[in-house]
């Protein structure tokens, strides 16, 4: 069997950006001493004039990018999910949501795979907080080429984006000539009758196995990438709810209103059937290595496996 | 510009009538801080920035972030009266369907730069307009006012911490210095004294204007402002809440109440009078 290919979404991040600052003289990158950790020290080592360090206030840093931003270039205000969306989240809606800012938000170790670090640094209750804030696109790739499409997309995109990407390298799974990215728009990456799985971020990996393992039981699951939680694709969830009959949500976040919470809103509305939600199930995390965790609490491709099997 | 103080007075007291007019209309709104900052909002728009209201989005335009942005009658009243839009509509001021919110909103108003009203992030915003332009080296200056009970937020020490140190000397950031806040005076809620010397340590050129209501010293320390290289400034100036109105001076209730029918008239009287002291200058 080859080696599998693997990289952090946020090493994702910090090359992207340097593509993007080589394109566009516009993009201006932020930080709040962070740069090593959520990579955009990778652009400040090639555009130092570019790379803003603000130190530790990330309220003032999404506030600076909403004044640049004002200006007409194009910021990327980056730093951990839990102090993008949790701590600045007040800045967020006011400076940047109000008055719908050019501004994008690169946040970077999001949910429980940052690891070590513990429940503090664990945040999994951005979608939820982002996904709020009225006209926000909310997204969250699912491995190095998806990460790289995102932010190219949400620099062509014109008002404010939220990027989450990870501290842990995931596998590459997207990489096939006919792979496009589009916000907004899911990715069917198995075809399926009876339930449909729609993942996210680094859960998209251990579904398609998960899909697999319920294979070898008789069970065939659809699989859907959304990387783009706000706007959800509804049609494409809709349309897999009436054909599947059952929908079972993936995500590296509480369940309460992240990818599960949104999928059963609209399901709700739309097509009522019934849903599975998988994710952190409204506790806290804590600290162990990130695969560890990942096993712990059930999003690994073994756990996310088991529970669809008690499901249906 | 280049107007004569007297002009700048006579505006400065429409400006205030305007103030007034709006949020009695509004029945709700903030006359106290308003009124106090009148003289500034009248010599920022009338002598100091480098603006045109006919093109609010012209790219070398100075900038102005209201940071207190419950004080918007102030500022929409100096933009009526400079001519964004007509002095009229400030009779609509929080109305459902206008477009002048009870804080400012960038999207829907001429001439404001950026909205504002949660305390502590408009002075962020301007200090990443002052970054930008240095960045592109552009020329144009970004003006900011904060209430002094604004600066209990921290967020206000953020910003000024990143100012000093990357030395934005086109950055001027206004304390409007009246003394008091919602619940009280600053000194007996949360002191932020001494002002000066925070924004001293925090590498800022501070002037203290001992008149914030007073023509000649706007004049003299926005001057030295513009003078200033190196290092941003702040002016840190004594003003009178409520200034201009009688009833409405030095009181902490006026911070965010409208005068009822009666008060509205009393309250207008007292500005036609000074008008009037005005034309027999």
């Amino acid at each position: 069997m080859s080696e599998v290919k693997k990289i952090a979404t946020r090493a994702s991040y910090g090359n992207a950006l340097v593509e993007l600052g080589k394109k566009h003289e516009d993009v201006i990158v932020l930080d709040a001493d962070l740069a090593a950790a959520t990579q955009t020290g990778i652009f400040k080592k090639e555009f130092p004039e570019r790379h803003i360090d603000c130190g530790i206030a990330e309220c003032n840093m999404v506030g600076i990018g909403a004044g640049i931003a004002t200006t007409g270039k194009v910021p990327f205000v980056s730093t951990f999910a839990m102090f993008a969306a949790g701590r600045a989240f007040e800045q967020v809606r006011n400076s940047v949501g109000y008055p719908k800012l050019n501004v994008k938000i690169g946040a970077t170790h999001g949910g429980i795979s940052v690891g070590e670090d513990g429940a503090t640094h664990q945040c999994c209750e951005d979608f939820a907080l982002m996904r709020s804030i009225p006209g926000m696109v909310v997204a969250c790739p699912s491995d190095d080429i998806e990460a790289k499409a995102l932010v190219e997309a949400a620099y062509e995109h014109k008002g404010p984006v939220y990027m989450r990407f990870g501290r842990l390298a995931v596998p590459v799974i997207n990489d096939r000539p006919d792979y496009k990215f589009e916000l907004g728009k899911g990715i069917v990456l198995r075809e399926g009758r009876d339930l449909t799985i729609v993942a996210n971020g680094l859960c998209v990996a251990p579904a398609l196995e998960a899909a697999e393992k319920l294979a070898a039981d008789g069970i065939d699951a659809k699989v859907i990438n959304i990387h783009t939680i706000k706007p959800l694709d509804e049609d494409l969830i809709v349309a897999a709810a009436k054909e599947t009959g059952k929908i079972v949500t993936v995500e590296e976040h509480s369940i309460i209103g992240g990818l599960g919470g949104a999928v059963c809103e609209c399901l709700s509305e739309k097509a009522p059937v019934p849903v599975k939600r998988i994710g952190i199930n409204d506790v806290f995390g804590e600290s162990g290595p990130a695969a560890a965790l990942l096993e712990k609490y059930g999003l690994d491709a073994e756990g996310i496996y088991k529970q669809i099997k008690a499901f249906v | 510009m280049n107007m004569e103080k007297l002009e700048l007075q006579k505006i400065a007291n429409e400006v205030r009538k305007g103030i007034v007019t709006a949020v009695h209309a509004a029945k709700a709104g903030h006359p106290g801080g308003s009124l106090s900052a009148a003289d500034l909002f009248t010599y920022l728009y009338f002598e100091e920035m480098n603006i045109d209201p006919q093109n609010p989005q012209k790219p070398d335009r100075d900038r102005f972030v209201l940071s207190k942005g419950h004080t918007a009658p102030g500022l929409y009243s100096v933009l009526a009266n400079r001519g964004y839009f007509p002095v009229e509509d400030l009779k609509t001021l929080r109305h459902l369907g206008s477009y002048l919110q009870g804080h400012p909103d960038m999207k829907h108003i001429p001439g404001v730069d950026m909205s504002s009203g949660s305390l502590g992030q408009g002075i962020s915003a301007a200090v990443g307009m002052a970054l930008s332009a240095k960045l592109s080296n552009d020329s144009y200056r970004v003006y900011t006012l904060l209430g002094d009970g604004e600066i209990q937020e921290g967020q206000v020490w953020e910003a000024a911490m990143f100012a000093g140190y990357r030395k934005l000397d086109n950055l001027v950031v206004i304390v409007d210095n009246n003394g008091l806040q919602i619940d009280g005076p600053i000194n007996e809620v949360c002191s932020p004294y001494p002002i000066d010397k925070k924004f001293e340590a925090f590498n800022f050129h501070v002037i203290n204007v001992a008149d914030g209501n007073d023509m000649d010293q706007l004049k003299a320390a926005f001057d030295e402002a513009r003078a200033t290289k190196g290092m941003p400034t702040a002016i840190v100036m004594k003003t009178v809440k409520g200034k201009g109105v009688s009833f409405m001076e030095n009181s902490v209730g006026w911070h965010g109440k409208a005068p009822n029918d009666e008060q509205y008239a009393q309250a207008m009287e007292d500005l036609e009078k000074a008008g009037e002291a005005l034309c027999q200058k």
